[in-house]
């Protein structure tokens, strides 16, 4: 979207003039950058001092464990989102390839044992499926969020046909050692979200892609004037999310140890919300990789937090939602302009 | 000398309407080329055409020697032709070296990798051009207007490696300028004028004389006249650009009735400040009276005419209704209080596409026009009938969707949609017949002269000084968000246009 000040004119974006121009961008970028890292920091404070078991290595390490996946989820819905694009197909993707891979490696369903290659073929699948979405996303024209809708459902039908009757039990040990073991004295899946965030930080920030990105999300219409290739950004951004809702798929499986068609659940709202409350925009332009890390940990702090202080479940779910509101406020307030309708 | 440009014969047509008939006209090189023309006389087709963004019907376009012809705005720029658009189209979350060399990255991005290095470099390099001292690291949102239209002017210049000089396009480059900005443009484009040439699209003919060597003057598509710019005066420029033929009789004004100024006005506006733009603005439109607005981009009248409304909030002043002041800052208050607002942007604003009129006409008055509380959708269609005759709106079909209708049927549908209630008091106009052809604003003027003949205050910021002077009763003209005249516009006795452009500029 355009930088729109605060002038009540619903047709032209006008540009700011003059006088405004320097303190509300730098105000804007604070509240986005700063922001949600200082609540983080805050919360932490908070729960060090009311919940004894917070502030320990163990549970420093929980916490991290815990986001890992969600980490690597809302890299690729990041990227999504940059663009002004929305992935709701996470769990779908997720349970679709996470079948896809149990069923490949060796189990106990059939006589399948393709050990690694099982991983890359079920990261073949979250491919396609973010291709898929990218394709009826720029090719036929369908708002994201409606061709993601769909395809989350495909997804989960594809997993529930692979399914079957019978629940696939993870049978490669070597497998299951492998994933559940230490890179760097850090759990394997740690260093996955890890690489997932360099990979995306790097492609944010020192690549064409990136730049392009940033230009769609800030402008679409401008980045095409400019010869941007929109379209192609935009189908490579969905396969590439489709490819890490792949690869937090196969780590929740592996993870978990059976094939599950539900082992995405409850991935999308934390992914999205991780991605909002991070401050990135979801008009697109503003934020990156790096505030979505920041508002996983935001939330998993929060809830872990929570946990350790005796709260209920039920206060739990209550304040990320209150979190997330809060978040979206602060992140458009400077954008925000009367009569502006806001779909 | 050859020319770096050249039009031959060039037209363009727009369905029946003929925007640009037989231009011809040639840019020099290292030469500042003026354009002229009032609203719709077809420099911005012109200016479009050579951007890329439009194809021209018929005619030539020949730059560097070569004839060309344009596919896409990309296709332009390949062609060392840049233009800096009135509204600027910088990216404002990228950085200013980002923003100069996107799209045609070149040798700053190697295997997709980009080179922070070599882009500085390059944007240096192209900064350095237009004299800008501008970071190419920072952030594009944290420069002011001017600095970041320097940028553009960069980027316009610089973008593409031509093998003739480049051609840059300036649209309206001043019009947000403070002066001191628009003194450094002119020392650029003088300076620009070493390496390529320019043309200089202006509303105002002070500086148009002083950026250009050499002035074309657009009047309904054609070229009406070519002044050596040292040579030429500003009231010269004027006469070209209003031509002498008096307008055709199209806005019913013989039926302009002699109102009493007396008692309290319909509607009345005192020392409005809104909107950043409009300064003190004080103006009265009584019962049946029909009052016009005329001023360029920018010169506040919008902004004016949204307050009436409370689409803008006001900052201070008050708008009163019969003497009854309203509450500033809310639609819903002034439709109550008897306010009706025909927007600009017929189609994003003032119809709801994909509806049906007669859902359209109902959206404002649904009591009214649904016959009580729980609408009835068949006494919604018999209302919507019962106006789709009275307006004369084609197809008679209260069920097509609005956005298969013309334009001129589709803004009949805007207009029933408030005239339907009783309360209407006050009528204000943005540009009620832009993008319409003769018949449908005969066909509108008619309606708004029924209404004035009701009782209804009519505000209405028209597309032309001619739909000004037809139409309104009054004629105030506003320049930098501040009234500059006010003319009595009887029927026989209508101030010229030029006394208006004179108060404009």
């Amino acid at each position: 979207m355009s930088t729109t000040e605060v002038t009540g004119e619903v047709t032209t974006p006008a540009e700011p003039v003059a006088p405004v121009r320097s303190t509300r961008p730098r105000v804007r970028r604070l509240l986005s950058t700063a922001g949600p890292l200082a609540a983080l920091l805050g919360l932490c404070v908070v729960f060090a001092a009311l919940a004894p078991g917070f502030a320990t290595a163990n549970n420093a390490m929980a916490i991290v464990e815990q986001a890992a996946i969600p980490v690597v989820l809302a890299m690729g819905a990041t990227l999504v989102v940059l663009v002004g694009g929305v992935d709701l197909s996470i769990e779908g993707v997720m349970a679709a390839s996470g079948l896809t891979f149990v069923l490949l490696a060796a189990n106990s369903v059939n006589g399948n044992d393709l050990g690694l290659l099982a991983v890359l073929l079920a990261l073949g699948v979250g491919l396609l499926f973010g291709v898929v979405n990218g394709v009826l996303h720029v090719v036929v024209r369908v708002p994201s969020f409606l061709v993601t809708l769909g395809t989350w459902f495909v997804g989960l039908g594809v997993a529930t046909v692979l399914f079957g009757t019978a629940t696939p039990q993870l049978a490669d040990p070597s497998l299951a050692a492998w994933a559940g073991g230490h890179w760097l004295g850090l759990p394997v899946v740690v260093v996955f979200a890890l690489a997932a965030v360099a990979v995306t930080v790097l492609l944010c920030k020192g690549t064409r892609l990136g730049m392009h990105t940033y230009a769609i999300g800030g402008d679409e219409a401008t980045s095409r004037l400019a010869g941007v290739p929109v379209g192609r950004t935009k189908i490579i951004l969905f396969a590439v999310a489709g490819l890490l809702s792949g690869l937090g798929g196969v780590l929740a499986t592996i993870r978990l140890g059976v094939g599950d068609v539900s082992v995405g659940s409850g991935s999308l709202f934390l992914t999205l919300s991780a991605v909002v409350v991070g401050g990135t925009l979801l008009s697109g332009g503003r934020g990156g990789p790096l505030h979505s890390l920041v508002g996983v940990l935001l939330l998993v702090v929060l809830g872990n937090g929570l946990l350790l202080s005796g709260a209920s479940p039920y206060i739990q779910q209550g304040a990320q939602g209150l979190i997330i509101v809060v978040a979206v406020i602060a992140t458009g307030w400077p954008a925000r302009s009367r009569l502006r309708v806001v779909k | 000398m050859t020319s770096l440009l050249e039009l031959r014969n060039v037209t363009k047509k727009f369905g029946p309407n003929t925007v640009l008939d037989d231009v011809s006209l040639s840019i020099a090189p290292n030469e500042v080329v003026g354009l002229i023309g009032e609203n719709g006389a077809g420099k911005s087709t012109l200016l479009k055409i050579l951007a890329g963004v439009h194809r021209q019907d018929g005619g030539r376009m020949v730059l560097g020697g070569r004839e060309v012809s344009f596919g896409s705005p990309a296709d332009a720029a390949d062609h060392g032709i840049g233009v800096v658009h009135q509204e600027q189209s910088l990216l404002p979350n990228l950085t200013v070296g980002q923003n100069l060399i996107l799209g045609h990255e070149g040798d700053t991005a190697r295997a997709g990798f980009l080179r922070r290095r070599k882009i500085r470099a390059r944007a240096q390099e192209m900064l350095s051009v237009v004299e800008s001292t501008v970071d190419p690291g920072a952030l594009t949102e944290t420069l002011g207007f001017a600095q970041r239209q320097m940028v553009e002017v960069a980027r316009a210049v610089g973008g593409r490696q031509v093998e003739h000089p480049p051609l840059l396009i300036l649209d309206e480059p001043t019009s947000v300028l403070e002066p001191e900005d628009v003194e450094v443009l002119h020392r650029r484009v003088t300076a620009l004028k070493e390496r390529g040439s320019v043309i200089f699209v202006s509303h105002r003919l002070d500086e148009v004389l002083r950026f250009s060597d050499r002035v074309y003057v657009l009047r309904d598509g054609k070229v009406v006249g070519e002044r050596i710019a040292s040579a030429a005066t500003e009231s010269e420029l004027y006469q070209l650009m209003i031509g002498k033929g008096a307008a055709e009789e199209i806005y019913s004004s013989e039926r302009k009735q002699a109102v009493p100024r007396t008692g309290t006005p319909t509607l009345s506006v005192r020392n409005l400040t809104c909107g950043g733009k409009a300064k003190d603005v004080s103006l009265d439109v009584h019962a049946g009276e029909i009052v016009s607005v005329v001023g360029v981009v920018d010169s506040g009248r919008e902004e004016v005419a949204r307050a009436v409304f409370g689409a803008v909030p006001v900052d201070s002043g008050t708008v009163e209704i019969d003497g009854q002041r309203s509450a500033p800052g809310s639609p819903a208050d002034a439709v109550r209080s008897g306010v009706a607002y025909v927007p600009a942007e017929r189609r994003v604003e003032g119809m709801i596409a994909g509806a049906t009129v007669a859902q359209n006409i109902a959206t404002v008055h649904p009591v009214k026009a649904g016959g009580g509380r729980i609408s009835s959708g068949a006494r919604v269609e018999e209302t919507a009938r019962g106006w789709i005759e009275k307006l004369g709106i084609r197809p008679a079909d209260p069920d097509a969707d609005i956005a298969r209708l013309s334009g001129g049927n589709q803004q009949k549908a805007v207009v029933a949609k408030w005239i339907l209630g009783d309360g209407l008091k006050v009528l204000v106009l943005d540009h009620p017949t832009r993008g319409l052809d003769i018949g449908a604003k005969e066909d509108l003027y008619a309606v708004f002269r029924d209404l004035s003949d009701r009782g209804v205050a009519i505000l209405v910021l028209a597309d032309t000084l001619d739909e000004a002077i037809g139409l309104g009763h009054r004629v105030i003209v506003m320049r930098d968000g501040e009234i500059t005249g006010a003319f009595d516009s009887p029927p026989g006795n209508p101030p010229s246009k030029l006394q208006l452009l004179e108060k404009m500029m």
